[in-house]
């Protein structure tokens, strides 16, 4: 039992980070219409940003917050020089999906460029010390993850269902031609939501650097199982991020340890899972069936 | 000065060119149709007026020429458009649908102009909170007249409003226009193929072919004219 607590906190947090990239992954569908396979690696240039700014004696918050706004930039130049002038991905999806493979590979490429190959150390957000649940110790980095999701997800539930820029990034999502035509600039509002993507990319990042190393491979595992989450939630459900990051999480860390079968292929539940949910429920737990009369 | 003057309007869709030099304007607080068959320009002409697809030749809004301006640009210059197919956000709610219609004013009292369109549309306010992508048709054109309405715009560009509606609706979606020009002194660009309700709802009308205009004059004119007669009124 115990042990089974432990687990489950492990995977709750890294749950929690699945989950904040998952939320990047459903503002950048939402918003643009198509699934950002470069959202990881733009987040771990953003936690790039977050070691150098720690590495030169920030403390390791603000430079989270510094990394933040890298990432918001980052965010915002890759939609007007890169994702805009390809075209309007309703209309060809395929050719932007390309694109943000090559950003993938472009981005992973640049930031060995800048910073090198060697891995680099990032520290615990929340120290090393743990706190006694049920007999069992639990970091405070993984709760400090949870706490850092449940922020995130009040700021995103305000922002979007009660500011005026989050009324017009809903607006666009479901019609930019008609939102234009209600006075909604639609580019800069894609642009913000590309910046805000990428800003909270750089949460994740830094929650993620500590387990392994700050790499240009940082986030690629984190954003196969961000995918899974986005999968099994919605890819147009903030809540579905959420739930579906953790429900991952969970389930990645807490099956390999019971069942053989999982044991050598941690990766192997993620999958299943988007499998299942895309033969079972395509479009997610808390995904949308469209519903509309014409 | 007229409100609208459009001058040698050209446009099109890549290499095929649809308008081939219009003229006509719109006064303030004046209703105005361009009436055509299918496929004429109709909607295009609309589409180049508020800056959806490129065009050139002048569209002139109070003097000042605005050809080519993003449709948000010219919404703040006081042009709001119906898009054909009416252009509701199907995803969002009856309520929010009107609020982005706000977008370019100030927050202040748009909460008490949106009560005052649920008395006007009761149905809008019985289903304020539901997708707008549920409704009727019917529902859905009065529903993206009133966000229209809610920039307060000085101009309003109605493209098709009787596109797959019963005669029954069509004739209710006019009236509510009609009193809407009057109690709000709003000048309306309507197109529309339905001559007999566009020529009763309007005071001016030109006739567009293949592109072109070939007939212009007050709607009593034209209803009385031979040639609309025939292609638009069947008798």
């Amino acid at each position: 039992m115990e042990e089974f607590i432990s687990y489950l906190f492990i995977g709750l947090g890294n749950g929690a980070v699945y989950a904040m990239l998952g939320l990047g992954l459903v503002v950048i569908y939402r918003s643009t219409g198509l699934l950002n396979f470069a959202q990881g690696e733009m987040a771990m240039f953003a936690t790039f940003i977050v070691w150098t700014l720690a590495d030169s004696g920030l403390p390791l918050w603000l430079a989270m917050f510094g990394g933040m706004f890298g990432g918001f930039v980052i965010g915002v130049v890759v939609h007007q020089v890169v994702v805009r002038p390809v075209g309007d991905p309703h209309q060809k999806p395929l050719a932007v999906v390309i694109v943000t493979i090559g950003m993938f590979l472009g981005f992973n490429a640049l930031a060995k460029l800048i910073w090198g190959a060697d891995d680099k150390t990032l520290l615990n957000l929340f120290g090393r010390s743990g706190i006694d649940i049920f007999g069992t110790e639990v970091a405070w980095q993984k709760l400090g993850a949870l706490a850092v999701l449940a922020i995130e997800a009040v700021i995103f539930w305000m922002l979007f269902q009660r500011t005026k820029i989050g009324l017009a990034m809903r607006a666009v999502a479901s019609n930019p031609e008609s939102s234009a035509l209600c006075g909604i600039p639609v580019t800069r509002v894609l642009m913000f939501g590309w910046g805000l993507a990428t800003a909270i990319g750089a949460v994740a990042g830094t929650f993620t650097a500590p387990i392994t190393a700050v790499s240009s491979n940082l986030m690629q595992l984190t954003l196969i199982y961000a995918f899974a989450a986005i999968t099994l939630g919605g890819f147009d459900s903030f809540v579905g991020a959420i739930v579906g990051g953790l429900l991952v999480g969970v389930l990645s860390d807490v099956l390999p340890r019971y069942v053989d079968f999982f044991e050598k292929m941690p990766l192997a539940p993620a999958f299943i899972l988007i499998l299942v949910v895309l033969l079972v429920r395509p479009e997610g737990i808390f995904g949308q069936r469209k519903v509309s009369r014409v | 000065m007229s409100l609208l003057e459009v001058s040698g309007l050209t446009a099109g869709y890549g290499i095929v060119q649809v308008l081939f030099g219009l003229d006509f304007t719109v006064d303030a607080g004046e209703a105005v149709v361009i009436l055509g068959a299918n496929g004429s320009g109709k909607t295009t002409t609309l589409r180049a007026v508020s800056g959806m697809i490129a065009s050139s030749g002048d569209v002139v809004l109070d003097g000042q020429r605005v050809t080519n301006s993003r449709p948000d640009e010219l919404l703040r210059r006081g042009v709001a458009h119906v898009p054909q197919g009416r252009g509701t956000i199907v995803d969002l709610t009856v309520e929010d649908n009107l609020r982005v219609g706000a977008y370019s004013r100030p927050a202040g009292d748009v909460d008490a102009e949106i009560a005052r369109w649920y008395e006007v549309f009761p149905r809008l306010g019985e289903r304020r909170s539901q997708a707008a992508g549920s409704m009727s048709g019917g529902e859905q054109q009065m529903l993206a007249i009133a966000r229209a309405f809610m920039s307060r715009p000085r101009l309003v560009l109605l493209d098709e409003p009787s596109l797959g509606l019963a005669p029954l609706v069509t004739r209710e979606v006019f009236d509510r226009v009609g009193e809407l020009v009057r109690d709000t002194g709003t000048a309306v660009l309507l197109v529309e193929q339905n001559a007999n309700l566009a020529l009763a709802f309007a005071s001016r009308a030109y006739v567009l072919e293949a592109g072109r205009i070939v007939n212009a004059g007050t709607a009593a004119q034209l209803q009385g004219d031979e040639s609309i007669r025939k292609a638009y009124l069947g008798s």
